[in-house]
This record gives C-alpha cells, structure tokens and sequence, in this order.
C-alpha cells in the first residue's frame, strides 16, 4: 500500500460553502480517507497547523492581519497550496466590502443593523485590512480551484489528481460563480 | 491671372515693406505675448510718433523668433540686431538708437549657435513676417508655389516632387509624404478631402502652436498644394481650443487668402476650387489619432477605429481623406519653391529635409529650433540648447512626448532620425524634446507619461483603458517605495501587454516612456523598491526608521 | 449579394477557405467552423473592434489584427490560436476582471455570461493583475431593467442595439478611459429617460450582469441569443 499523504482544510474569510462542497462528495470520502490523512482542519480537532502538510484546501478570502500570518505559515508548511473556491481564488464576496471604508464598514455591520449596540469591537478581534484579497496576493498558489462552491467532482478529481502526481486541469472543468 | 499679374502682387508688398529703411518687429507668438509684447511693442509704436520717425521707422509684430527663453524679443531693421527681454520702458531707446549701432545691454549675439547652427524651411518666415498681414507674406514669394503648381504642374508631378524630396510625415509616424498622397490621389471617390491635424498635445511641445501663430499662410498653402496633388476641394484644420491666439490668426489667414483669391472658388484663375474649414478640438489627445481626430469632425464621439482601411482610402465620411500635420503642410511650398532635390540634399539618408523641435525642460535656451536631420543630439542640446540649466549634470532626454522615451548620455552623440530614435526605444514623434538634469526621477517621470497616458485614454479598448491605469497604479507604488520585484515584473508584463493588443497609437505606444526607463535606468527603479529611496529625492517614500540602539 | 462580388482565398489555421471579398476574417473563421473569442462583437450590429479578444495573427503584418474588423485578402494567411495569441487573449481578460467588481456568485447572470465562460475558453484561472475595486452605482431607476456598472465591459453592444436597431439612442457612453460609463439620455437615471422604449433589447444583447431585468436572482438572468439574429433576418426578408 502506498504511504497516505497528509490533508490541511482551512478556512479564512469566506462561508464554509468549499468545506460543504467538500464533504458533498458523499461516498467518495471514503476513496479521500484511503489516499488522505486529515492532519488539519475545521472538520478535526487539531489547534496547530504542522509543520509539514503535503496539501492544504485553503477556503476563504484574506481579510484580517491573523489571516495573513495565517496564510504565510499554511505556505511555508504545504507543499501544494489549494485556492479552494472563489472567495480564496478571487476575494469573491469578502470583496464587495472593498470599495467602502473600513470604518464605514464596522459602522453599518455593528451599529447600523444592529439596533442598540453602541460598540465597535477592537482589539479582542483580528485588525480588518483595508481590504479583502485573492490568496495569491499574498504567497504563491499551486492549484487554482473555481466555483462558489467548487464541485464536489472538482474537489474530487483535485485531489486525486495530485495524489496521483498529476496537475489537475481544472480551467475547462470548472468556473467562476 | 498672368504669371505678370501674379508678380505684381509680390512686387507691390515688397515695396510697401522696403518703403521703410528701418524696421521694428516684435515678437507676437503666445510666449513672448505671455511676457507682454504686446505693451512692447505698443510702446515702440507711440514711440516711432513722439520721436518723428514715424516715415522712416516702421513697427510691426512678427510669428516667432524661437528663443522663448530670453522673451520678449525684438529684432530691429530686417535682424541686424536682435534684442532679448525687452520691456516697455526700452522702447524710447530702441527708437533713439535705431539708425546707431545696436544697444548693448539688450543685445543677443545673432552668431550664437541656437541661430547660427539652425536651417530654416518649415520656420523660413517666422519672425520675419507680420502673420496677420497677408501682404507681408506675398513679398515673401507667398503663394508663389501654388500658383506655379496650378498653373505649370499636373497633380502628379507635384506628387512626384514629394516624392523626390524624401518628406516624412512630421506628425510622429513618419509615413512618406508623397507614398500617401499618391494613395489619395489613386483612391477612388466622388469627393476627397484635405485634413490639417493642428491637435497637438504632447506635454512640452508647441511646434504646430508656433507655427500657426507664426506663419499660418504657409500651412494654408501647403493645403492647397495638397488638395490640388490629390484631387480635394475642401479642407479642415482640426485645432485645438486650447489655442486661442492660433485659431485667431488661422481664422483671419483663411479669410484674407479667401479675399485675394488662394482660397476659394477658381484660385488665381485656374479651374481648382478649394477652401478651408476650422474645426475646434475640445482637449481630448485621443483626437490627433487620425481615425478619433476624424469621428471627431464628423460630430461622433472621438474615438479610434481600426485600420486598414486606411483615412487614405476611407476616411472623412466614407471619402479618401490626406491627412498630414501642420509641419508637414508648412514644409510644402518651401519645397515646390526650392526644388525637391535641394530639400532631399539636407538630413540622412531615409530622413530628409529637417524638423522643427521644441525645446523644453531643464536647458537653457528654451524655445523653437529647426535643424538638418542627422544632427547629433549632443549639438541640439549643448550647443544651440546651450546646456543645462544652473550647470547640473545631463540625465535624459525625452523625445516623442508620452509615446516617446528618455535617452540617456551614452546616446548622445546619435544623430537625430526616425530610425536611430526608434533602435534606442523612443521615437521622433512632433517634436517636443524635454531635457532632464540630475534632479529628475526617471521613476518619476515614468509615472507622470503614464497618470497621461491613463487618464487620455479614450477607454474603447480594454488593454489600454485597463492596462495604463494598472501601470500607473504600479508606477505610483514603485515611487512611494511600497513595490516588490513581482509588481516590476508585472509592470513589465503589462507593458508588453498593452503595447500589442491595443488598438490605436495610444495605448501601442503608451509604454515607451516605462520600457525607455527601465532599459537605461533600471537602477533608479530597483533603488526605489529594494533600498526605498529615490535616488534624485523627488519621490515621497514612506520609510520607517530603523532604530540604532 | 451582387454578382459582381469577387471571391479570395486565404488561410486560416493551415485550412484553405473561400470568402467573399466583403466579409471579415471573423466572418468567414465562423462559417468554417474555426472559433475565435469575441466580447464586444455581435452579429447584426456594426463592429467594434473594442474587446482585442479576437485578435489574429496575420503573416506580414507586425501587428495583431482585430478579426471582427479585417477584411478578407487573397492569399492571407491567418492565425487564431498561435501562443501568443493565447497568452495575449488570458491577459486581456484577467484585465476585464480586475477592472470593476465581477463578482459571479452573486450575479444574476451566473451561469450564462459570456465573461464567465469566457474564463474557460480562454483557460483563465485567476487574475494575476491587482483587483482595482472601483466603488460603482448600481441605476435600479427604471421599473423593468437594471444597470449594474460594477458588471458593465463597456463593450457597447447595449449602445448598439439602441441606436442601430430600436432606433432610440438611449444609451450612451460618457467619460474616458478608466472611467467611461454607459449613460441614459444625457446622464440622468433611467427611470427618467424620455427616449427608452422599453424593448429591452439592450438587456439580452448584454454579454454580462450588467444588464438584467428587474426582479431577477442568482442565476436567474438567461438572455435570449436569439433575439438579435431573429430580428435581423426578419427586417432583410421585409426590405
């Protein structure tokens, strides 16, 4: 049997739809478990990301100075990095935020929808960036993986592709959206 | 009208000029205006009366003398003695002196290189000629070369003669004259017409502006030759608001050409009819391209369209249109006049005749120069330039505006044509010329063509209206100090990018001032974004101090 | 068609096709099977030759042409799906997407715009280019369509379809560069235009999100290709 290599699923600034997507790919899972060791992740009770992962699925936009740091130890430990899903590929939602103000955006999403609250958190919670950013504006991407959510066959043939040794085709098989 | 009649016109002006044995002309072109030679020459005016020598003393404004640094100048009895910085209250002692040697403390040596190293052909009459006054063209054999094209030349020998001369466009493409009007002397089409492109807009050059201000018959005449060459009987000079001066003396040229019979129906008697419309450009530099500067005549919003078909073979409203620059245009009846093989004898061999540069920025003698193609660029710059400003140290010099680039010293002894500028990344472009000292950024500069080239845009094409603001963004983080060495590479990515997919003109040339820069002064970028300085220290670097404890 | 229309032979792709000396490169690559990208080209409205995608190579040229604008020559030999062509096709639309804020999850559009598949025809699968963020308005005026500028391409087909085929004018298209903009009338807001007929042609000629009708959700907004071809075969047999 060959050695199983080991899996990191993250998720940053986005809707937990990737991770969804992911685990839609129902009896499948148990072909993923046979090449896959989850090391990490939200679906795993691991607080320390290791120190060497063979591939990580990384969902979400970057949005917060945690997720940056955040996202440059996922790369000095991964061996294939995964923008899983729009929002890590392009920034996708997070992004509509973009061309607001940070201080504008707190106003309306803590003090304007919600009636009676009088207070912005500070810092108890990660500092907001300016804005939210694609992945790979911040450390190199190996496989660039669509959709909002990708296809749980895209996750699939993803992941088997790369255990196999293979780079996944995914430009034809998947889109945007 | 007999060649006799003609003759006499020319022979009636000169007289009326030489009836004066002394003569005061006053520069009047917009920079010597913006210095109030207005008042000057007022002030001469009043003072010719007081003194009495009203019939022997005859003071007139004059198109450009070219040196604009030492404006306003004045030159007195036909540029015996030309005087620089001249203020109203020098008058009384121009006219005091004007039959004695000339004065002193105003005088600029007329042997020094800025005039004595030039040939002018295109500027032959500028400041020697009133540009309001028609008569004092005619005495300048004015008109003569249409008339004798009209009256003793078939349409394709003039065309031939253009050929022989070797003219090149003098727009910034360089296209050979005579190729092109053959081609719209060839084209098929009920109606053709003539178009002036007067929209010049590159930062740092005011040769079309001068010229008109200066000389506006010649280019009114260089049309007329065309349209007969090419078979059109109607123009258009398309002129940019921003002239006012320009546009006021094109307008009453036209009428007065109207008036005497060089415009109009059955000129000097002969079957061609041509007139000559103006049409107002409202700033947009998209317009000088010929396709945006057509939809712009023809009341559309002005933008480019691909060609071919070339404006030779479909252009103004569907009809073959020439269209050439007012340099180009003011180059014609020099050329009908003194021969084609006289002009072909000047310049290099595939760029003939010589080129009319704007000279601007950090050098001392700004101003308008015309000078043989072939001259090394070291002579236009140290020698009738007369150097750099305040004794700095020479950086660059930056040709063909926003479509051009920055040429550095070691290329300084190149001589000036349209290939050699093209083979070190610039181009000859209209003229403008903007020598850079040691305290200009070329980072900087980069980033100033560029905030142009971005916001000029006419936004049809996805390259250029994306693909320049991306790069302006990254000249901008480059020189704030904010950059890594992956936005350089995608600054050069981009450059290739939008340098072949774009449309027009524009944006396929809109790089050049980025790639010019980063091929001589990579250094100044990788200062910039490795070490957060500007070496020149004219960015605004935002860099924290490292703490020596 | 006239008799006396000549016909040339030329080269596409290392194929030999017939043309008639009116048509474009583009023209005749479609009747021949051989796909070339477009975005601002529609059949049925006056060319463009704004989006760059359907540049070709053409031997003795240095420059790339816009096949939807180059007109047949004997003898030419063209290239559609050369390297570079492929390089300079992704590039130019990772531009697009950078340019305004295309966000397709949320679109209306999702799934039959022709900026979203054209990510797959051209193999884009992200965009290397900084994402520009413009803030944008959205014009929800008129009480049957919607402009959305944060989709809009500025390829102008809406502008097209109004002036050349409705006949209204509309739309238009206001600024420069960076910062052109589709307007109605003379820049007010849709609801309050005076010329829009409410054909809503504009809408299904819209190669992205930009133009929808009122009241659509995710994924909701198909455009009827038809509309336009239909239409123009209707007006040549009434001619």
């Amino acid at each position: 049997m060959k050695k199983k290599l080991t899996l990191a699923t993250l998720w940053l600034d986005g809707c937990s739809g990737c991770h969804m997507s992911l685990v839609d790919v129902d009896e499948r899972l148990i072909d993923v478990a046979g090449i896959y060791d989850i090391v990490f992740s939200p679906l795993v009770d691991v607080k320390e990301f290791p120190e060497k992962v063979d591939v990580t699925l990384l969902e979400g936009a970057i949005s917060t100075d945690e997720d940056v740091e955040m996202v440059k130890r996922v790369r000095r430990s991964t061996k294939t990095l995964i923008a899983f899903g729009d929002c890590a590929v392009t920034s996708n939602v997070p992004s509509m935020r973009n061309h607001f103000k940070v201080e504008d955006v707190f106003k309306r999403g803590y003090l304007e929808t919600t009636p009676g609250n009088t207070i912005i958190p500070d810092e108890r919670i990660p500092k907001l960036l300016e804005k939210a950013y694609p992945v790979h504006h911040f450390v190199h991407v190996d496989v660039f993986l669509q959709g909002c959510p990708p296809s749980a066959d895209n996750i699939f043939y993803t992941l088997v592709e790369i255990a196999e040794g293979r780079t996944p085709e995914l430009s034809k098989r998947a889109r945007f959206g | 009208m007999t060649p006799e009649d003609f003759k006499k016109i020319g022979d009636t002006h000169r007289k009326k000029r030489e009836a004066f044995p002394y003569v005061i002309n006053v520069c009047t072109a917009a920079a010597c205006v913006s210095l109030q030679s207005e008042k000057v020459k007022d002030e001469l005016t009043s003072q010719v009366k007081e003194q009495g020598k009203k019939d022997v003393c005859r003071v007139s404004g004059t198109g450009c003398l070219g040196l604009c640094a030492s404006g306003p100048l004045v030159t007195v009895n036909n540029e015996q003695a030309l005087y620089g910085g001249v203020k109203p209250e020098d008058a009384s002692d121009i006219v005091k002196n004007i039959e004695k040697k000339p004065i002193k403390r105003l005088e600029i040596p007329a042997d020094m290189p800025f005039f004595a190293r030039q040939t002018k052909i295109a500027l032959e009459h500028c400041g020697k000629t009133d540009p309001e006054v028609i008569g004092d063209y005619l005495a300048m054999e004015g008109y003569e070369a249409l008339y004798n094209c009209l009256t003793t030349m078939e349409p394709v020998e003039v065309i031939d003669m253009m050929v022989k001369s070797g003219l090149r466009g003098r727009g910034g493409g360089g296209y050979p004259v005579g190729l092109k009007w053959s081609t719209v002397h060839k084209a098929v089409g009920a109606k053709k017409y003539v178009i002036c492109n007067a929209d010049e807009g590159d930062p740092g050059a005011f040769m079309d502006r001068s010229m008109l201000e200066s000389d506006p018959h010649s280019i009114i005449e260089g049309m007329a030759i065309a349209g007969y060459a090419v078979g059109a009987s109607h123009g258009y000079v398309y002129i940019r608001g921003e002239y006012p001066l320009a546009i006021k003396r094109l307008k009453a040229a036209i009428r007065q050409a109207e008036r005497q019979g060089f415009l109009g129906k059955n000129i000097c008697e002969t079957p061609f009819s041509f007139d000559i419309e103006i049409r107002l450009g409202a700033g947009a530099f998209v317009c000088g391209e010929e396709t945006a500067l057509i939809a712009s005549i023809e009341g559309r919003r002005g933008t480019p369209r691909p060609r071919p078909p070339y404006p030779a073979q479909f252009g103004l409203w569907g009809h073959p249109t020439l269209i050439n620059n007012v340099e180009t245009f003011a180059n014609i009846s020099p050329i009908v006049r003194k021969g084609a093989d006289y002009y072909a004898s000047i310049g290099t061999e595939r760029s003939k005749g010589t080129k009319v540069f704007a000279l601007a920025g950090s050098i001392v003698n700004t101003g308008l120069i015309e000078v043989p193609m072939g001259i090394t660029l070291r002579d236009i710059v140290f020698d009738i330039g007369g150097g750099i400003l305040g004794g700095r140290k020479f950086k660059a010099v930056q040709t063909g505006g926003p479509s051009g680039g920055c040429i550095p010293d070691e290329y300084l002894d190149m001589k000036v044509d349209y290939e050699s500028l093209a083979q070190v990344g610039s181009i000859m472009g209209s003229g403008g010329m903007i020598v850079m000292d040691e305290t200009s950024c070329m980072v900087d500069v980069a980033k100033y063509f560029m905030d142009f080239c971005q916001s000029e845009s006419c936004g049809k094409c996805a390259p250029c209206r994306v693909g320049t603001a991306q790069m302006y963004n990254l000249l901008n983080m480059i020189s704030q100090g904010k950059a890594t060495m992956h936005d350089m590479e995608l600054l050069e990515e981009l450059c290739d990018v939008v340098k072949n997919t774009s449309l027009c003109g524009l944006g396929q040339t809109a790089a050049n001032p980025v790639l010019s820069t980063i091929r001589f002064f990579r250094d100044e970028y990788l200062a910039h974004i490795n070490d957060k300085k500007c070496p020149a220290g004219v960015c605004t670097i935002e860099h924290k101090e490292v703490a020596v404890s | 068609m006239s008799s006396t229309v000549k016909i040339k032979t030329l080269t596409i792709d290392d194929r030999q096709v017939g043309a008639r000396e009116d048509q474009t490169i583009l023209e005749v690559a479609r009747e021949n099977g051989i796909k070339i990208p477009t975005l601002c080209y529609l059949k049925g409205l006056s060319p463009y030759g704004g989006c760059r995608m359907c540049i070709v190579e053409v031997a003795g040229s240095n420059k790339l042409l816009p096949s939807c604008m180059t007109a047949v020559e004997e003898g030419m030999v063209v290239s559609t799906q050369t390297e570079k062509i492929k390089k300079y096709r992704k590039s130019l639309l990772e531009l697009y997407f950078s340019e305004r804020n295309h966000v397709c999850s949320v679109c209306a559009t999702n799934g039959y715009c022709e900026l979203q598949s054209m990510a797959q025809k051209v193999e884009m699968t992200h965009v290397h280019f900084p994402y520009m963020y413009p803030h944008l308005e959205v014009d929800a005026t008129h009480e049957r369509f919607v402009l959305d500028h944060n989709r809009c391409i500025a390829c102008t087909r809406c502008v097209r379809v109004c002036d050349e085929i409705e006949g209204a004018h509309t739309l238009d298209i206001k600024d420069r560069g960076i910062n052109v903009r589709i307007i109605t009338d003379l820049d007010q807001p849709w609801g309050e235009s005076d010329t829009c007929t409410q054909c809503g042609k504009c809408v299904h000629v819209c190669p992205t999100g930009a133009l929808i009708e009122r009241g659509k959700s995710v994924g909701e907004m198909s455009k009827r290709k038809q509309l336009l071809p239909y239409l123009t075969k209707m007006r040549e047999a009434h001619k």
